[in-house]
């Protein structure tokens, strides 16, 4: 029944699914990097970097992610001429691409996490920080960050089980990750459903003992207060 | 606006912030120029590649059909996860191990799974062992994927808001002699739902997004697929991606506009009969849950 | 009081729903159960794809397989307007016709050895070729030369398989979500191909947005036997629809047709394949 497994090599079945492994670490520190980047600029004292950074995060959450990703590559690659670092490797190229799309589109929901996870710290502690003659930038990188992150790891580890889930979309600018494979398998093997039944298997192989490590991390790390 | 993370500036740094916010703006603008000019240079601001969506057939033919499947389907499913989310939410919550179990079971599952095969399974079924039409399947298949997917997210939403509230809240019920499901039902849940407005406002918004997987292997011809059809016509792709982007922009924009009308209208009236959570705490839990469960809003 | 409005409501929305999806589920239950009757046929195409199978402005239909699919479906009896044109995307072709959502697919659908394990076919009716399609000023008329060339096809096709494991693995090869998009990369020169059948790539080139800037290579890459998809042990329908094609053949319906969809644009169409002689 499963026999036409064994017809891909190049990627195999768990080669693809690395490819997706790949994509998610990437695209997590790339987000996560950016997303904080993003609340900093929410809870800025710059009218414009507040401006941007609303405005920022209430486009792109409302897009279909499936269009950022043709965007990096129809519009970046196609008519900016951005190539990565790699013009004439189309594979680096496309996955780079790709990550840039997948952080592009996480980073508004992990700053929006992150801008939540600032507001679970006290009052007292921003106030003290400042009292103690800390800049913007100090109380932030100092006090408030280090204590919001611990905060929000539940909602972190939503996000990157989504991000998981939405390497996927990355096959549309032709990333070889498993939602790519499975196209394939199903062009050729004329047998979808058994081909999806794989596929969610592995899915759920990825995304469930994430999910579970990281509640019982966000439980361990909690502030107690 | 004054924030309690800096003092609020004199002016030294009202000069500072006026310069960044120039440098800012200025670089912006570049950039924004500098897209523009570059579009111009590669012919994607041609007149012929625009003028097909000021025609009535892109339109009639293309778009709003499209837009109106894509509003069947995440009209449907919003309807349908809802209710059913709030029932899972509770469920997990239950004094039952009988209930707790499986329906923490059921949640954990359906989120785990993309949701573009789980629309593909539901098309099967529907084929295998119902008789609804094969014109009918599609939305059948999508919805069906949709309110699975999101009513475990839904749950998960329910579950936190009942959770956060104060604990005095279940005891004054059960104190003045409220059955179990007296206290949940005119207690909990409708302070949770409240509370969590926001949470539950952004999952909507993913429902929307979400519609659009129909149409890559089931060919629902929602919004997005409809684009194919329409770009293979008048050979216009990038000016139609950038107009479907705007009407789901505007779409959810036009969602989430009413939910904070509504949200603001369900706080006011909150107001007179005692709000329980300060305003600084709701804000807190909703802000936190809008990353948490937005987060969970998969593209697939 | 609040809240038992509220849940009033919701309950009303709810079950409105619900008769609302299941008065639709009836309905179209009709329809969908008389297409044996013989009033209606369902016939599955592609709806993107210029001069095979597209949704024109005014919702009609155009295109090779379209017109087959009206000439097969009137020798079987069936007026134009008995028609009903259904999007059948490449993932869900097999399954369209084992559960009988439509009769016949006549959608670039390549007979192998995979699919007749779950559907029969009729035809061949066309014998295509993978071939490239470039920039009408390209050099590119040899498959040897295609190592150090960027090509470019639609994600997970046999296409893009075919490059990577036969003819040119060193090629780069970018796979995207449609060809309207392989063909914009082309037209800014991210790649220098783009590759598929000639057929599909021939409707492309005829399109009036981009006559004259597109050509066909001519390379005959790998060998594409359309088939018209039938239910699997549906044999009366197969011969049906076999005579059906002989006779557009012999009466010079389908070397218009030809002409008609892929007319310019250097495509060098076959002979009418011989029906049941699949070119391998």
């Amino acid at each position: 029944m499963f026999d036409f497994l064994s017809n891909y090599d190049d990627p195999s079945l768990l080669g693809a699914f690395w490819v997706t492994v790949q994509l998610t670490v990437f695209s997590a520190v790339g987000s996560l990097i950016w997303g904080t980047l993003l609340a900093a600029m929410r809870v800025s004292p710059v009218p414009l970097m507040r401006g941007f950074g609303t405005a920022y995060v209430n486009i792109v959450r409302n897009i279909p992610l499936t269009v950022i990703i043709v965007f990096t590559s129809l519009g970046l690659a196609d008519i900016f001429g951005v190539t990565m670092g790699a013009p004439d490797n189309f594979e680096t190229k496309y996955f780079r691409l790709a990550v840039l799309g997948l952080v592009a589109y996480t980073a508004a929901f992990v700053c929006e996490a992150i801008r939540s996870g600032i507001n679970t710290v006290p009052v007292g502690q921003a106030e003290a920080a400042r009292a103690l003659g800390l800049s913007f930038s100090q109380v932030l990188r100092l006090v408030v960050l280090p204590q919001a992150f611990r905060s929000v790891i539940g909602p972190l580890a939503n996000v990157l089980i989504a991000l998981t889930k939405n390497t996927t979309v990355a096959a549309t600018i032709g990333v070889a990750e498993a939602a790519l494979l499975m196209k394939e398998m199903i062009e050729n093997e004329a047998q979808t459903l058994l081909i999806g039944a794989v596929f969610a298997f592995g899915f759920v192989v990825l995304t469930l003992p994430t999910g579970l490590f990281l509640n019982w991390l966000s439980k361990r790390l909690a502030v107690k207060r | 606006m004054t924030s309690v993370l800096y003092d609020a500036p004199g002016p030294k740094a009202k000069r500072r912030n006026l310069i960044l916010s120039v440098v800012f703006f200025v670089l912006l603008a570049l950039l924004l120029w500098w897209v523009w000019t570059v579009l111009d240079d590669k012919g994607q601001l041609e007149w012929s590649l625009w003028k097909p969506f000021t025609t009535s057939d892109a339109w009639t033919t293309y778009l709003l059909p499209g837009l109106a499947d894509t509003l069947k389907a995440a009209g449907l499913a919003m309807v349908i996860a809802l209710p059913l989310g709030a029932v899972l939410g509770i469920a997990r919550l239950s004094d039952h191990r009988w209930v707790r179990v499986p329906a923490g079971a059921v949640v954990e599952f359906f989120r785990a799974i993309p949701v573009l095969l789980l629309m593909l399974f539901a098309n099967e079924f529907f084929a295998r062992s119902t008789d609804v039409s094969s014109a009918d399947r599609p939305l059948y298949a999508v919805v069906t994927g949709l309110v699975l997917y999101n009513a475990s997210v839904l749950a998960e939403v329910v579950r936190a808001g009942i959770l956060a509230l104060p604990k005095g809240q279940s005891e004054a019920a059960q104190a003045i002699g409220l059955r179990k499901s007296q206290t949940m039902g005119s207690i909990l849940l409708p302070q949770a739902v409240t509370v969590m407005l926001p949470a539950i406002v952004s999952q909507l918004v993913v429902i929307v997004k979400d519609t659009a997987l129909g149409g890559v292997m089931l060919g629902f011809t929602e919004l997005l697929n409809s684009r194919g059809t329409l770009a293979a016509n008048y050979a216009n792709v990038i000016p139609s991606f950038i107009v479907v982007a705007v009407i789901f922009i505007v779409l959810n924009f036009i969602l989430t506009s009413f939910a904070s009308w509504l949200e603001a209208r369900l706080r006011r009236s909150k107001r007179s009969t005692g709000a329980v959570l300060g305003a600084d705490d709701v804000d807190d839990l909703n802000a936190g849950e809008v990353g948490g469960t937005l987060g969970t809003g998969a593209e697939k | 009081m609040k809240l038992r409005k509220v849940t009033a409501a919701s309950a009303a929305v709810f079950a409105l729903a619900l008769t609302a999806t299941a008065c639709g589920g009836g309905d179209s239950g009709d329809s969908g159960s008389s297409s044996g009757g013989g009033d209606k046929i369902k016939i599955g195409i592609k709806y993107d794809q210029p001069g095979l199978g597209l949704k024109e402005p005014d919702g009609s239909f155009s295109g090779f397989d379209v017109d087959v699919a009206t000439y097969v479906a009137k020798e079987l009896g069936y007026e134009p307007n008995q028609i009903e044109w259904v999007e059948t995307k490449s993932a869900d072709r097999e399954n369209a016709l084992s559960r009988g959502d439509v009769k016949l697919i006549a959608a670039t659908y390549s007979i192998t050895d995979e699919r007749k394990e779950k559907v029969d076919f009729a035809g061949p009716y066309l014998l295509a070729h993978q071939d490239l399609l470039v920039a009408a000023d390209s050099d590119i008329s040899e498959a040897t030369d295609l190592n150090d060339k960027k090509l470019c096809s639609v994600t997970g096709s046999t296409s893009a398989q075919n490059v990577k494991e036969d003819f040119a693995p060193d090629a780069q090869l970018s796979q995207r979500g449609g060809y309207s998009e392989c063909l914009s990369a082309l037209q800014n020169g991210q790649v220098d191909a783009l590759t598929t059948d000639d057929s599909i790539l021939a409707g492309y080139a005829a399109q009036d947005q981009y006559k004259g800037k597109f050509k066909l290579a001519g390379l005959k890459l790998s060998n594409e036997n359309y088939g018209v998809g039938v239910k699997k042990g549906d044999t009366e329908t197969v011969n049906k629809v076999n005579d059906a094609l002989e006779k557009m053949v012999s009466d010079g319906s389908w070397q218009k047709a030809v002409e008609e969809n892929f007319g310019p644009a250097n495509y060098k169409n076959e002979p009418a394949p011989k029906i049941g002689q699949i070119v391998q």
